[in-house]
């Protein structure tokens, strides 16, 4: 079988590479990481009209062929073939914003230089005529003498006559240009561009009006704030409902097996392990659906580019910069992809502290162990404003993991990651409207990961918990737990988390939670689904369970301990693989659990003595 | 007069850069995004607080933002 062409998307930042590349292959894409760099390889299938399968590869946005990024770097190299393993591009498609021409043939003309086949995609034309740009594509085909073709990827307009340039490409006729440097490719940009410009209407843009409000002195920061809170607000309101139903369904389910299997050990493993376990994590679902939706639209529409502006300044007091924002904001959803976003930081120091502080936000591993413990210890009500406690309290957990990286950074700036401040030079993307196809890719990837943890380590970790918890069994009159080998490791910790205020449950809970948080609210299930069991008691809700068990200061003590532990080994393994050794996430490590163990213990005795 | 002077709203024309006041790649990076001798460019939006930074610089149809640390390197004449 004779292999497939590739055909490379290239183009500056902000082209609109990604929304054409989804356009192209649709779900047909296959995420990895280029061998030995931390770039996200994004690659997938597209059919030519012909019939011709081609790889499409989609390549990190870059200004020039000089990397002044690790992304910028891996760019160039590929166009150039010089990454080792990774064939040259046979094709390469050059996105332009067309609204953006002065800027974006600079790297154009670089390309076009290299001599190989090139198809040009004016993209984002929708936006350039909404701006009052009245273009003429044949043109710009004239003056860099390859195939130009309009487009609209998120309408996915031009697609069709993409892929036959494509196709057709190796036919035409090259005349190589001469090289130029930076500054003459700038002059003959502005010259192509204007050449292009058929008419140009000074209307005030619709980003600029945006912008005069978002970006406000004031009204920016407040506005960004409210959103963020929003946010938190509708992650607990919103996915009530469908948290619910899922609840039922997977009660459904367990009551079911109950009454169609004999009783013994295969359907208690089912009912107490399998079901109690991983169905109290995929319950959680819909909150992390909800909070990557605002994430990915805070992207797509360009405002996370704004709020990084808006966090700059603050960003820079603890020594970092706006651009640390980004990946910040992403470990809210998982500090993983957020630890692999501090890439695009160019400085070696911003980035390394951006990692250490990343698992301080909370990640929505946490949201299971918050929701859990906040519905069961904080009443339902609202303080007026039609605010709810809950939802409070839940912001207030944010804040302090956001507080707690902010003091960490200041620290580590002014200690092992000190050095020179850093910059910030960042371009800000046009507002679009996301595409609700984009939308749903995003979402489905993301959700569907978050599954493949419950059915995979979460599922194993929680068998081990449910056979260390049933064996050896309890004789009678005895507690199974007490009896059994999880509840002996467990004395053993208990022991250390007592002056915290943690119970044996507490500290059984946080043996297993290494693998990812969120098994903490399992095998707390677990652990009183098999207690239950042999205290022959009715199964009851685990929000039932805890009140029963728990203490409000050991609660919230639980949940302080939550905000800085590092109890997630894919973080610890992320973090040794983005830092080259095991130096920094064993620093990591030490450093949260000692932070944990400091502000649960504050926790628990300050709201003992408040008699709370 | 350098970049940093010029307030939100306001034009002004590149005159000068001195590059030797910025790390190398930050330097290529501000070329590359077309902030150079002889642009043309307009001060959109500022910060608050500590001294109004960082700055929302317009140039052509793109927004770069870049911070105070860059402007006071960038020489220019205000428009």
């Amino acid at each position: 079988m004779s292999r497939h062409r590739k055909v490379a998307l290239v183009g500056n930042p902000n082209a609109g590479k990604s929304a054409l590349f989804n356009a192209l292959t649709g779900a047909r894409q296959k995420i990895a990481n280029y061998p030995g760099v931390t770039v996200e390889r994004k690659a997938g299938r597209m059919v030519l009209p012909n019939g011709e399968p081609v790889e499409l590869v989609d390549l990190p946005g870059s200004y020039g062929l000089d990397p002044t990024s690790p992304d910028e770097e891996v760019t160039s190299q590929v166009v150039l073939g010089e990454f080792p393993g990774e064939q040259a591009p046979d094709v390469i498609v050059l996105v332009i914003d067309a609204s953006n021409l002065e800027q974006h043939l600079v790297f154009a003309q670089e390309i076009i230089a290299l001599g190989k086949p090139v198809v040009v995609a004016l993209n984002m034309l929708d936006l350039a005529e909404r701006d009052g740009l009245a273009l003429d594509p044949p043109a710009l085909q004239e003056a860099l003498g390859v195939p130009v073709v309009p487009t609209v990827a998120v309408r996915r307009r031009g697609l069709d006559d993409l892929a036959a340039a494509i196709a057709s490409v190796e036919t035409l006729e090259y005349s190589p240009r001469p090289k130029l440097t930076l500054t003459e490719r700038r002059v003959e940009a502005q010259a192509i561009a204007q050449g292009t410009i058929l008419s140009e209407t000074r209307t005030r843009r619709l980003h600029s009006r945006l912008d005069t409000v978002l970006l406000h002195p004031w009204l920016g920061p407040v506005i960004l704030f409210a959103l963020l809170f929003v946010i938190f607000q509708a992650v607990f309101a919103w996915a009530t409902p469908f948290a619910d139903a899922l609840e039922g369904a997977i009660a459904g389910v367990s009551v079911f097996v109950q009454d169609v299997m004999p009783s013994g050990l295969v359907r208690d493993f089912i009912t107490e392990g399998v079901l109690a376990g991983v169905g109290s994590v995929v319950v959680f679902l819909p909150q992390i659906v909800i909070l990557f939706f605002f994430i990915l639209v805070m992207e797509a529409s360009g405002y996370m580019a704004r709020a990084a502006f808006l966090m700059d300044r603050m960003m820079q007091s603890v020594g970092l910069s706006g651009r640390s924002f980004i990946p910040l904001l992403s470990s809210f959803a998982c500090a993983i992809p957020g630890i692999m976003a501090t890439r695009s930081i160019a400085d070696p120091r911003d980035r390394l502290t951006t990692i250490l502080i990343a698992p301080l936000m909370t990640c929505s591993a946490r949201l299971p162990v918050y929701a859990v413990i906040i519905a069961a210890f904080i009443p339902n009500r609202t303080v007026g404003g039609g605010i709810g406690l809950q939802g409070l309290v839940l912001f207030g957990l944010y804040v302090a993991g956001i507080l707690g990286a902010m003091i960490v950074a200041l620290f580590l700036r002014r200690s092992l990651t000190s050095g020179a401040a850093s910059g910030f030079i960042m371009e800000m993307p046009k507002y679009q409207l996301p595409r609700p196809g984009d939308l749903l890719i995003g979402l489905w990837q993301r959700a569907w990961i978050f599954l493949r943890r419950a059915g995979t380590i979460i599922f194993v970790v929680t068998v081990v918990l449910w056979l260390l918890l049933s064996f050896p069994k309890a004789g009678p009159g005895e507690n199974q737990v007490d009896a059994s080998i999880a509840g002996q490791l467990a004395n053993g910790l208990a022991v250390v988390v007592e002056p915290i205020g943690f119970n044996r449950d507490m500290a059984l809970s946080l043996i297993p939670a290494m693998a990812a948080r969120e098994v903490a609210v399992s095998s707390l299930a677990t652990t009183y689904a098999v207690e239950a069991e042999t205290e022959d008691a009715e199964a009851v809700a685990l929000g039932d369970q805890l009140r029963a068990r728990w203490t409000l200061p050991m609660a919230l003590a639980f949940l302080a301990w939550f905000v800085f532990a590092p109890q997630c080994m894919s973080t610890i393994a992320v973090t040794r693989r983005e830092t080259n050794g095991w130096k920094w996430p064993a620093f990591m490590l030490l450093y949260l659990f000692g932070l944990a163990y400091i502000f649960a213990g504050i926790t628990y005795w300050s709201a003992t003595a408040l008699g709370l | 007069m350098t970049l940093d002077d010029i307030n939100p709203g306001q034009a002004a024309r590149i005159m000068a850069v001195d590059w030797s006041r910025l790390v190398s790649e930050e330097a290529l990076r501000l070329r590359a995004l077309g902030i150079d001798v002889g642009a043309q460019i307009r001060v959109a939006h500022r910060g608050v607080f500590g001294g109004r930074d960082p700055l929302a610089i317009e140039i052509g149809r793109t927004t770069v933002a870049v911070r105070r640390a860059h402007a006071e390197a960038v020489e220019v004449e205000q428009l």
